[in-house]
């Protein structure tokens, strides 16, 4: 009966002949209109990194225009009030903190990975890894709020002094700051939050080293050890290195956690107790004020390129050492 | 004789090594507990039901008005949940496409490295530019300019997160369902997103962590408030940010409800974490395996 009333309608409305008719079904047409808005919406990544770029680009113009690119990364002086835009203690800032958190977190990372994957039974992998995702879940916000309430006053009040009394005499370590607020509490906050990330891809770098190789190794009575040491670490080396520059990466631009406990000086630290003030928080704090001073909006998201720039060039080159380990068959 | 020094230096290289290992995960897992603790210890003292229930009232932030955070729990909640809606009306195509009609050509993995280099990018950065696009469109710091920085964010992660599940799944479902007749699309609808469903919504829920626990992005283009969120082109408070306010004021009252708050904060993200890994145990029941 249906298909009666159809064939009939079809009579009436040409059009709709066609589309019943033609060869093409409604589904198959509906597929392909379909796979075209896909693949729109697939272009989207490339264009928003696209489009970031150049809408930072085109909002530090004005101040690139002024002032020669070279003068502004290494200028001392920061003053926007008279015009005077040095990056120098901000861009030091951030390569300090980020240096220190790095340095502190890569060695626990790997070994902690390499147990993870080498020795560990299957049940400490299996309660490793949700524990793994926890600490990369907490906010930023709280790993700044524990950072306040436990790493900065024990170096304020016992670490600083301490150190300073027996090893002051080295250049970097000597304190003159009593707040415990600086370089080190920021590296070590930091340091605590790229452990997980860290670890995480440490850990599948090294699974993708063939179960049979560690094999032959052992049986030829070698320690697990020394099968990690030769055999299993040179195969991953590049992978490793890139898990520990994406974990930079991700240092480099963290706000709010270093925001709070770096104390926010704008001066070029010269020890590990001073007082600091990355980029990324140098942004977070002044953006409030930024279009009341010329120049000044120009600066802070030059800041922002700034960050932006070395931070694409960290992940492009790691994210492309990493493709070629995990994904070999 | 020879051979038997060597053994021995070569197992007590192994001690130390093995100390070493146990040492680090000791110190990391250490961490995560302290952190908790610390956290927990003190905002439980400062953290009531008037803190999780009330907006705060005038002179909140000296210390002497009664009130709590609403205004921030809700308005996170709102940004955040958004944020994911909106970054998954975005991603959820981007993902099945890159499954089924792209795969592992080159194309598609120019595709997964930009969606990489942009999970790399700070959110500081996503803030700007989003702070640098409201100027240039007149709108002012609100609850929806929040919502599209925080979908921007999220969406990287949603769709690596999703395409590393879906990546899993049998090739042989697929040319079960083409073999049968069926489309690419009706693959896609009808047995990736049904077998990857736990894949998913873990994805999802992941995501929606990440954008409720972000600060930077929203303390430009969400700003801030003591109301509570009423419409989506007024200005919005935000958890992260309220316990920085609070923290900044110089106040002891004060800096306890910002530990307070960051206990709360700290809860809604362990029980997204969590409930994820219950609801993706769940789901994992209609999956054909």
């Amino acid at each position: 009966m249906s298909f009666g009333t159809k064939t009939r309608k079809a009579e009436i409305s040409g059009i709709e002949d066609r589309f019943t008719r033609s060869s093409i079904p409604a589904r198959v047409l509906k597929e392909k209109s379909v796979k075209n808005v896909f693949f729109f919406f697939t272009l989207l990544p490339i264009l928003l990194l696209v489009i970031v770029t150049i809408a930072l680009v085109v909002r530090t113009w004005p101040i690139l225009r002024m002032y020669s690119f070279w003068s502004l990364i290494s200028g001392k002086v920061w003053k926007p009030q008279n015009g005077s835009f040095g990056f120098l203690p901000f861009i030091m800032g951030t390569f300090w903190v980020t240096v220190l958190g790095v340095t502190l977190a890569t060695v626990p990372c790997i070994l902690t990975a390499i147990y993870l994957s080498e020795y560990a039974k299957h049940r400490t992998r299996t309660i490793a890894k949700p524990i793994l995702d926890l600490l990369a879940a907490i906010p930023s916000v709280v790993y700044g709020v524990w950072g306040l309430l436990t790493i900065v006053p024990f170096i304020g009040s016992k670490l600083a002094p301490f150190i300073n009394r027996h090893l002051g005499f080295i250049p970097f370590l000597k304190n003159t700051n009593p707040t415990g607020y600086g370089m080190l509490a920021g590296g070590i906050v930091l340091a605590v939050m790229i452990a997980p990330f860290i670890i995480s891809i440490v850990y599948e770098v090294l699974l993708t080293v063939p179960q049979g190789v560690r094999e032959a190794n052992l049986a030829l009575g070698a320690t697990r050890w020394h099968t990690v040491r030769h055999v299993v670490l040179p195969q991953v080396l590049p992978g490793i290195v890139a898990g520990v520059v994406l974990g930079a990466s991700r240092a480099l631009g963290e706000t709010m956690a270093v925001l709070m406990v770096v104390g926010n000086v704008a001066k070029v630290p010269t020890s590990i107790f001073d007082a600091v003030y990355p980029l990324s928080a140098l942004i977070a704090n002044n953006y409030g004020e930024m279009m009341s001073i010329p120049l000044y909006d120009a600066a802070l998201l030059g800041a922002a390129l700034l960050l932006l720039l070395i931070i694409l060039l960290f992940n492009v080159l790691s994210t492309l050492v990493l493709k070629g380990f995990l994904q070999k068959p | 004789m020879k051979f038997r020094k060597r053994w021995q230096r070569q197992h007590f290289i192994e001690a130390i090594a093995k100390a070493c290992m146990y040492l680090s995960g000791v110190i990391v897992i250490g961490c995560l507990g302290f952190i908790l603790w610390t956290i927990f210890s003190k905002g439980i003292t400062a953290l009531s039901w008037e803190m999780i229930s009330q907006p705060p009232q005038g002179g909140y932030y000296l210390g002497n008005g009664g009130g709590g955070i609403l205004n921030a729990i809700l308005g996170s909640l709102y940004l955040a949940a958004g944020g994911t809606l909106l970054a998954l009306v975005l991603g959820l195509p981007i993902a099945l496409y890159l499954k089924t009609y792209v795969g592992n050509t080159s194309w598609g993995n120019y595709v997964r490295l930009a969606l990489d280099v942009l999970w790399g990018i700070p959110s500081i950065v996503y803030g700007a530019f989003g702070f640098t696009l409201m100027l240039a469109i007149g709108m002012r710091a609100s609850l929806l300019g929040g919502i599209v920085v925080l979908a921007l964010l999220e969406m990287p992660i949603m769709v690596r997160a999703m395409d590393e599940v879906i990546r899993l799944m049998p090739a042989e479902l697929e040319q079960a369902a083409l073999a049968i007749g069926s489309t690419k699309l009706e693959v896609a609808l009808h047995v990736v997103v049904r077998q990857m469903l736990p894949g998913i919504v873990s994805a999802i829920l992941l995501a929606f962590g990440r954008g409720i626990g972000d600060a930077a992005s929203v303390l430009f283009t969400a700003g801030y408030t003591d109301r509570l969120p009423s419409s989506l082109l007024s200005p919005v408070a935000s958890l992260p940010l309220a316990i920085f306010f609070q923290l900044s004021t110089p106040f002891p009252e004060v800096q306890q409800r910002a530990y307070a708050s960051a206990l709360v904060l700290t809860f809604i993200v362990l029980a997204v974490s969590l409930g994820s890994r219950w609801l993706a145990a769940r789901l994992g029941k209609y999956v054909i395996k």
